[in-house]
């Protein structure tokens, strides 16, 4: 008996009073934590998030912007809630690869196997998918405003504009974690995931009015939720914003989130 | 009278302390047309060691998987420390911990924050889950690392983290997946000593392994599973006494003597010769060091040339061909590793 040392695996193990079981809400704070924890540990992710939105706002305002709008301050008033849009919709492809990466190392088999609510693993992803939203978001804001732009609707408005946009990062958030827990290899996921998004962001007015284009394209890119996203945060940053406006860009964000929450929970419920 | 009342002993004692931890029957789980684990019954008493031995994609993982609640079995029932499997998956989950065989930990956070992350998911609060990840960091010797990422571990230490992350609270039933596979022998020593200490702890301890060393040196009793089934249990003075004492393994140095010097052996030694063409080697039961002594005499006698013999306890292979009469099935056992990934 004296061979076991006071700090051994069975003294650690034998006897511990378990804890009362926590909450849902609790469980899904804890997820949260960890969402931050990753900020802290892997900032390099931001660098990812932020760096083509600028070399986007960059390129279109000073090479296209003055061809486009008639001047490069004109085209980036016009441009950048634009960019924004197109920066969480980016965004959220990244949280489908960080769910297929874990998902792939066997981590989400611990939290499985673990009498928490099921779905507070996610909800800890929507918090760190939110927090990228804030921060990529107010990177681009700032480098707007260093570059001239300013939101005719003042501080209401870009907040007004910022709550939308994390809406609808948190809508598409869900297309990705569907892609992730069906895909089990990130870079796969990011290549579907863009594959998908680069003719809706393209084919939308972020960059350009839809009045030069083709009737049948103009026809897709008036019904596009992208665009009808971007004209919302026009709206509401440059002021006149519409509640129909705003409604429609919410459209897209409340239906895939009806849709597909019950699929993630049965799809990750699957065995 | 005396029967009656040994019989009636038994009666109170499974009702009781001495039910099962985990009791499996007739467990089925399919990947397409592959049965990975094919009508499996397990009885695992409470506070042993438990061992379940057999090759890459015999079905174990699926198995632990299906008690572990992760995969949903196409057929069977088990119950494990008590609660039904499929009837009550959220009880069974807050009975038992599960050590995958890939690292399920968060590699970009510490080790320290991985143990806290869990601590606070079985419901210790603030400081309380801080003092259980250290007192858990300490016993598996992490102290120094708890502040590391743990994409900066070794293998051991990934294993022993992994290992610690299973006893936030005192599991009823601890799953450990091939907890030293891909180690190094001191690290896989650390992990072994670990592992037996835990158990004195009255932790049951349900392990897969396709090392026999491995589950000699650890379980009380191993049951060896092949291709979905299981092929025999026992302790491990059982299964070697059915594989042999010995095992005699000869190294030809002409391959075209094979079958002559494999019908000698079988002549000599009573029991069949297993041959591995490649290498001209031949492994056979021996019993006793005489009589592998006899059969290597009877091989020189005959003019049969050795380029190596020795006498061995049985590998798994050799456990295998006893059991069955034939190896483990190669093309086979890729599909459903195949099937089990």
């Amino acid at each position: 008996m004296n061979d076991v040392s006071p700090v051994s695996p069975a003294s650690v193990a034998a006897g511990v009073p378990r804890p009362r079981r926590p909450s849902a809400f609790s469980n899904a704070l804890v997820f949260g934590w960890r969402a931050v924890l990753k900020f802290r540990h892997v900032p390099e992710q931001l660098f990812d998030l932020v760096m083509t939105p600028i070399m986007f706002t960059l390129l279109f305002t000073f090479v296209f912007g003055g061809a486009l709008a008639g001047s490069t301050d004109d085209y980036l008033q016009f441009f950048l809630p634009g960019i924004l849009v197109q920066t969480v919709a980016f965004n959220a492809v990244y949280s489908g690869m960080g769910l297929s990466t874990d998902l792939g190392k066997g981590l989400f088999d611990r939290f499985r196997s673990l009498p928490i609510w099921p779905l507070s693993p996610f909800a800890g992803l929507m918090v760190g998918d939110v927090l990228r939203h804030l921060i990529a978001g107010g990177i681009i804001l700032a480098i707007g405003l260093m570059l001239g732009y300013r939101p005719e609707a003042g501080i209401a408005g870009v907040v007004a504009a910022f709550a939308l946009l994390v809406a609808i990062g948190f809508g598409m958030g869900w297309i990705f974690i569907v892609l992730g827990l069906l895909i089990r290899t990130p870079t796969t996921v990011m290549t579907v995931g863009f594959t998908f998004l680069f003719p809706l962001v393209f084919a939308s007015n972020i960059m350009v009015e839809p009045a030069t284009m083709p009737a049948w394209l103009r026809a897709f890119v008036e019904v596009n939720p992208i665009s009808l996203m971007t004209t919302a945060m026009r709206g509401l940053m440059g002021g006149g914003a519409t509640v129909g406006q705003v409604l429609w860009a919410l459209a897209a964000p409340a239906a895939l989130t009806l849709l597909l929450a019950p699929l993630t929970l049965r799809l990750y419920l699957r065995r | 009278m005396a029967m009656y009342d040994v019989a009636n002993e038994y009666g109170t004692d499974r009702a009781g302390l001495y039910r099962p931890a985990i009791s499996a029957r007739g467990l089925v789980k399919r990947f397409g047309d592959v049965a990975a684990v094919d009508g499996i019954d397990l009885e695992v008493p409470r506070g042993a060691i438990f061992a379940i031995l057999g090759p890459n994609g015999a079905g174990k993982t699926t198995l632990m998987r299906m008690l572990a609640t992760l995969a949903r079995p196409d057929a069977g029932s088990a119950s494990v420390m008590g609660h039904d499997l499929l009837a009550a998956p959220h009880e069974v989950r807050a009975a038992i911990a599960m050590t995958g065989q890939f690292a399920s930990l968060d590699e970009d956070l510490t080790g320290r924050e991985n143990l806290v992350l869990l601590a606070r998911l079985w419901g210790f609060r603030g400081r309380a889950a801080r003092e259980r990840a250290d007192a858990l960091l300490a016993a598996f010797e992490l102290s120094d690392a708890a502040r590391k990422q743990v994409k900066d571990y070794s293998g051991g230490m990934r294993r022993r983290l992994d290992i610690a992350a299973s006893l936030v609270v005192t599991p009823g039933v601890l799953f450990l997946d091939e907890p030293t596979t891909g180690l190094d022998p001191t690290a896989r020593q650390r992990v072994w000593r670990m592992i037996r200490d835990l158990a004195r702890s009255g932790v049951t301890i349900l392990l897969t392994t396709q090392y026999l060393e491995e589950a000699d040196q650890l379980a009380e009793r191993i049951a060896v599973i092949d291709r979905g089934r299981k092929i025999a249990e026992g302790t491990s003075r059982e299964l070697k006494a059915a594989t042999g004492s010995g095992f005699l393994h000869v190294a030809l140095a002409d391959p075209a003597q094979i079958d002559a010097a494999a019908a000698i052996l079988q002549a000599r030694l009573g029991h069949p010769a297993q041959r591995n063409v490649e290498g001209a080697r031949l492994n056979v039961v021996a019993g006793s060091a005489a009589a592998a002594n006899a059969g290597v005499a009877a091989l020189l006698e005959a003019g049969i040339e050795l380029s190596d013999f020795s006498l061995g306890s049985p590998s798994l292979d050799e456990v295998f061909f006893a059991l069955t009469g034939e190896g483990p099935a190669a093309e086979e056992r890729a599909d459903a590793t195949g099937a089990e990934a």
